[in-house]
């Protein structure tokens, strides 16, 4: 039992938040429609019930009540449309399986071990890449973003870097590393870079002035600012570069794992192409969205239990 | 330390400041200020906006760099600052504020302690924008008291909060000065807040102190007190605001010409 949220339970942070993505629009169209579902998730948080919700349930203004399971309606319909036109022969098996055949193959391709193992590789490769770029963006974005000198070192190469779309470093970094893993984890640590510096950066940067005066007049060191008032509130900033990050590991993942892979998600959907096989296509097309909604889902469980002070509890 | 020899020697004051300018480019804020706080004097510095007694507030917190200017100044280093704005850091936790930089071993029971004092005991570990405007006033004051300050610097303290929750402040903050004794230099618009909270209070115009009153009415002052309202005419005055009694006691026609004001 949903309750239409009452616009009040938005944190003011919500606006502070759209306000350093503006800063840092990347130049990559899916962050900003990442960020575009991040602000409504933030809209749609009810206030914890209250009287407010019991007196009036729903907003005179407010597009309407709300459909049990609507989310599901849309892809559901799809569904049976596909299902429909693949029964009745209007969609050939050459141009788009049918449902069914991708669900048999699905539980072949998992019984022989096959997708599980490729299913394997392809996580391992994210997880790496994502975890080298994570962690290579937020020593960059400290040392550039608490230091002067640090950003005098630091910030130039990064914003050059910035510029650079990372799968155009692709022919560079197969000659230096070859076809193998080192190519693949590095070009997503490479693009994974980027985001988590730009937001660490900005929020580090953004850091309230009123704040570090407060911190000079409890006459905190260098060290305790860092550790209770800079990272803390740049805390935010990063969750968003990492939300960014986890998106951009995933695109990284498909081009790298189509170029002479020899295993993986990709290398099974680009043999399937060879023979045809559009249900193993669909079968890897589905593998790839459900780890994009999985690896989102865990930043932002994440992104809950860390920022819990953002939430505003019954007022 | 606050031990001395004798009783003919007076203890030093808190706060020495002797000819202390400050300018913003061609502006002079503060021209040749001098002020002298007692140990656990209350003072309270009245002026209209402008009229630089932030910056005066400021100059003694050692918050103003990048300000030009010339003065002697003696303040003790043990001295918090209190701001209009609460500034409690939202993401720590309302005891985790209060004893924000407090490098002691026993810096929460402290931290409890004073919360305790300002009647915030059993709220520790709620986050600042759980509380209320005045809730969090006091998170900030027993920020202040938990590190036992020779000298509190408010600036506007209660300029956010409605009249009600500042009387109540206003209540609290003398019974906490009158336990702890530290000096204080509160900075207000407020006549009213000045007279009932002061020792002394003092009135800046134009940079320089125009006035000072010594308030010397028994702790509860209540706003009808005939001496209250003497103080109030003539801060009033020091400030440049006619009062309508104070110009019906003066003249008919002045009293016409200031009809306008409330």
């Amino acid at each position: 039992m949903t309750t239409t949220l009452p616009t009040r339970a938005i944190s003011p942070r919500v606006a502070t938040r759209a306000a350093s993505l503006r800063v840092a629009g990347g130049p990559d169209l899916t962050a900003t429609a990442d960020i575009h579902g991040s602000l409504v998730g933030a809209l749609a948080r009810p206030a914890g019930g209250g009287p407010v919700a019991r007196r009036r349930s729903r907003r005179r203004l407010g597009p309407g009540r709300r459909i049990p399971y609507g989310a599901a309606l849309g892809p559901a319909l799809l569904l049976v449309a596909w299902g429909l036109a693949s029964a009745t022969g209007v969609l050939d098996a050459r141009v788009l399986s049918a449902p069914w055949t991708v669900v048999t193959t699905a539980s072949d391709l998992i019984a022989d071990g096959r997708l599980l193992s490729n299913l394997l590789t392809s996580a391992q490769r994210a997880f790496l890449g994502l975890a080298l770029g994570v962690g290579l963006g937020t020593v960059l974005a400290l040392l550039s973003g608490l230091t002067r000198v640090g950003e005098a070192l630091v910030d130039g190469p990064v914003q050059l870097k910035r510029a650079i779309p990372t799968l155009a470093l692709i022919p560079l970094l197969i000659l230096w590393f070859g076809i193998g893993e080192e190519m693949k984890v590095l070009t997503i640590a490479l693009g994974v870079v980027i985001p988590v510096y730009v937001h660490t950066h900005a929020a580090l940067r953004t850091i309230d002035a009123r704040y570090v005066e407060l911190a000079e007049t409890v006459r905190l060191s260098r060290w305790q600012f860092v550790q209770k008032v800079a990272l803390p509130g740049a805390l935010p900033g990063f969750l968003m570069g990492v939300r960014l990050a986890v998106t951009g590991a995933w695109l990284a993942l498909v081009v790298v794992e189509q170029i002479n892979a020899t295993s993986g998600i990709g290398y099974m959907m680009s043999l399937a192409r060879s023979y045809g096989q559009t249900e193993i296509i669909l079968l890897g097309l589905v593998v790839y969205g459900l780890f994009g909604l999985a690896s989102d889902a865990a930043v932002r469980l994440i992104e809950r239990r860390t920022l819990s002070w953002r939430r505003i509890l019954a007022g | 330390m606050a031990s001395y020899p004798g009783r003919l020697t007076a203890p030093p004051p808190t706060v020495r400041i002797r000819g202390l300018t400050r300018r913003f480019g061609a502006r002079t804020v503060l021209d040749d200020v001098d002020l002298t706080i007692q140990r656990g004097e209350f003072v309270a510095l009245l002026g209209r906006s402008g009229s630089g007694k932030s910056t005066l507030l400021r100059a003694i917190a050692e918050l103003d760099y990048d300000v030009t200017g010339s003065g002697e100044l003696h303040m003790p280093e043990n001295r918090a600052v209190v701001f209009q704005d609460t500034r409690l850091l939202p993401w720590a936790r309302v005891l985790d504020n209060v004893i924000l930089g407090l490098d002691l071993p026993d810096a929460v029971a402290r931290g409890e302690a004073a919360l305790a004092e300002v009647g915030l005991a059993g709220r520790e570990r709620a986050w600042p924008v759980e509380l209320s405007g005045g809730e969090q006033q006091r998170v900030a004051l027993a920020r202040s008291l938990v590190r036992d300050p020779e000298l509190v610097l408010a600036d506007e303290p209660f300029g956010a909060l409605d009249a009600l929750t500042r009387m109540r402040m206003h209540d609290l903050l003398r019974e906490l000065c009158a336990r702890h004794r530290p000096a204080v230099l509160l900075v207000t618009h407020d006549v009213d807040e000045a007279i009932t909270l002061a020792d002394r209070v003092l009135v800046l115009v134009d940079g320089r102190i125009a006035e000072e009153q010594r308030i010397e009415l028994p702790a509860p002052r209540p706003l009808r007190d005939p001496r209250f309202l003497a103080h109030r005419e003539s801060l009033l005055a020091a400030l440049g605001v006619a009062t309508a009694a104070a110009s019906t006691e003066d003249t008919d026609s002045s009293s016409e010409l200031e009809g306008s004001a409330p």
